[in-house]
């Protein structure tokens, strides 16, 4: 047994460093290639502050944000959609289910099209949070009031969370509809692209932002897998081997509306990665969440950083939208997966 | 006095050298009007990019493409090498003007101008920016003449029909051009009346109030008919068939640049426009 257990952690470890090595990679990648060509002894002295005025400011401020965001916008919605499936024992839930994605967007629908009366009344260099803090507020207020909806007599009920979720987001659809119907076309266009998500807004206060918030709640949402695996086997029985369920399921409502809404805040919805990379992570290394919780936040970064890259370099000058490459790229690797794993245990011809 | 005259002759070289080096070589235009603008003044050889909006004239089609202009990418128009980024007032992302300053380039709002108005305003400013201010306060004159001309002409004939713009069908309701538009200006300088009354600028129209405004002439752009299938599949459709304009078969069909893009070639749209409107 012990042999078997100290064979499987030297596998697990194996796949960590081949995943870690991928994501370095590509976020070595990230920094190294863009449309404007610059060499890597150019791209290394604009890291270390030597390079010239230009490389420098592509380096230091385009990609290096850009990478640093991706980080954590991946990492945000890979671990949120891993927790929020373990605690809800729903293979489909990710932060928008719960109507998190939902709330920000409401949040950033409201600053873009009813903003610009405020916006003149502020001073020129906070308007450009306007729109990320009413985005985050928005998901704070929608997440809290799913929850609080959703709690009885001191219990939290999964079924009425989801369902109070689906109804959140169809009042959030409405909301975002009226906001589009009293929009002129210039704030329907930027309504139309934030949709979309991008990572192309970053500069350093967002980035600094974004990473202190999703950091605190990364790390202590990666410290719940023995929590998440005890609710894999039933909440009652979770409750028997000593865990308080009630405040675990708090928490990770709490710390995922954080996580997702400091990400969906910075770079707008990024879809599809907090469904699938939880998948795709316990296709590669197995159920336990104590080392889904990792890896799913690997391959949300690799995925979110590949994607930013793909849309970065393949049509130069111009920058399709990042939700396009992420479920061109995430879409056909997730299903390789699936049907390669499916065949080796058999279920496949 | 043997010195004097080399001297002289060197220094004007060299002012001449200097002042090729001032003005920016190497142009990004973002906004359709600007790079009609840009050619009109006969500079178009030191355009290397746009963005979507502009196609026109047809050459400029064949140029980098930055993509659409509210959503440029720093990088992206970097990797152009330009020396001046010319953009409409709505340019952005925000963070993509900073990025693109910070990297050391310069990046000029052009002021808004979808207004008669607003036109030699712009084309004084792209003069200016391209050290062709004579070139372009010419070419500002000239069109305002011509403006001035055309909207009399429209605004002394009579009747006015009553126009609907339609931006886009789709399946839903008719986007419909409101108070305020780009269209509605258009139309009113044309010398017609713009049918919608309701609301501002471009909105989904209920097909019923399509039907009280009772418009007389349908107007749309050449890309939107090609796109819903052709004007008599268009005039097909309830809410249109019904309405004067249905009846009668009136319709416009325009370049949708041409039309709306306030820029160079506007007196042509006003002209054009008026007298299929006049028939």
């Amino acid at each position: 047994m012990k042999r078997i257990f100290g064979l499987q952690t030297a596998a697990g470890f194996k796949l960590f460093a081949a995943l870690g090595a991928v994501v370095l990679a590509i976020a070595a990648a990230e920094l190294a290639y863009g449309p404007v060509s610059l060499s890597l002894s150019e791209v290394s002295s604009a890291i270390l502050g030597w390079g010239d005025a230009s490389s420098t400011a592509i380096v230091t401020q385009i990609r290096a944000p850009r990478l640093l965001l991706g980080i954590a916008v991946g990492t945000a919605l890979a671990l949120s959609g891993c927790a929020l499936q373990g605690v809800l024992r729903n293979p489909l839930a990710d932060p928008g289910l719960i109507g998190v994605t939902g709330g920000a967007s409401v949040g950033a629908a409201a600053t873009i099209v009813l903003g610009d009366a405020l916006a003149l009344e502020l001073p020129r260099e906070i308007r450009p949070y306007l729109l990320p803090v009413s985005a985050f507020l928005g998901c704070a207020l929608v997440t809290s009031f799913v929850f609080r909806l959703s709690r009885h007599a001191g219990t939290t009920s999964v079924a009425t969370l989801i369902l109070a979720g689906v109804a959140i987001n169809a009042i959030a659809g409405a909301a975002i509809g009226v906001m589009v119907y009293i929009s002129d076309d210039r704030q329907l266009r930027d309504l139309t692209f934030w949709t979309m998500g991008s990572l192309g807004g970053a500069n350093w206060t967002m980035v600094a932002v974004t990473l202190a918030v999703v950091s605190v709640a990364a790390a202590a949402l990666a410290t719940l897998g023995r929590a998440l695996d005890l609710f894999q086997i039933g909440e009652r029985a979770a409750f028997h081997s000593g865990l308080n369920v009630e405040r675990t399921k708090r928490n990770i409502a709490l710390l995922s509306a954080i996580a997702v809404g400091g990400a969906t805040a910075a770079a707008g919805p990024i879809g599809f990665i907090g469904l699938v990379a939880p998948h795709m992570a316990r296709l590669i290394i197995g159920p336990s969440h104590r080392l889904v919780l990792p890896a799913s936040a690997l391959l949300g970064m690799g995925l979110l950083l590949g994607s930013d890259l793909a849309v970065r370099n393949i049509v130069p000058p111009a920058e399709p939208p990042i939700g396009l490459a992420t479920s061109l790229i995430g879409g056909p690797f997730f299903l390789w997966l699936l049907l390669t794993r499916m065949k080796g245990r058999g279920l496949v011809a | 006095m043997k010195l004097i005259v080399p001297t002289a002759l060197v220094a004007v070289l060299m002012s001449t050298v200097s002042l090729s080096e001032t003005f920016p070589q190497r142009i990004v235009s973002a906004g359709g009007d600007l790079t009609e603008i840009v050619y009109a003044l006969g500079a178009e050889d030191r355009l290397i990019g746009f963005d979507v909006t502009s196609n026109y004239p047809p050459s400029a089609r064949d140029k980098e493409q930055i993509g659409y202009v509210r959503r440029i990418s720093a990088e992206g128009v970097l990797a152009l090498g330009p020396d001046l980024v010319l953009g409409a007032h709505d340019m952005g992302p925000p963070a993509a003007v900073d990025q693109l300053r910070a990297a050391g380039v310069r990046v000029e709002l052009a002021p808004r101008g979808d207004s008669a108005k607003g036109i030699p305003e712009k084309v004084r400013f792209v003069g200016q920016l391209l050290g062709l201010t004579d070139k372009a306060r010419q070419l500002a004159s000239q069109i305002k003449a011509d403006l001035s001309r055309e909207a009399a002409r429209a605004a002394s004939k009579q009747p006015k029909p009553r126009v609907i713009f339609v931006l886009a069908l789709g399946e839903g309701e008719p986007m419909v051009a409101g108070v305020g538009s780009s269209a509605a200006k258009i139309i009113e300088l044309a010398g017609g009346t713009n049918a919608v009354t309701q609301f501002k600028g471009y909105k989904p129209m209920s097909r019923e109030a399509i039907l009280a405004a009772q418009p007389e002439v349908l107007l749309m752009m050449d890309s939107a008919v090609g796109r819903y299938g052709g004007i008599d599949k268009i005039l097909e459709r309830p809410e249109l068939a019904l309405t004067p304009a249905g009846q009668t078969r009136r319709y416009v069909s325009m370049d949708g640049m041409l039309l709306l893009g306030f820029g160079p070639r506007t007196p042509l749209a006003i002209e054009q426009l008026g007298e299929a409107l006049r028939q």
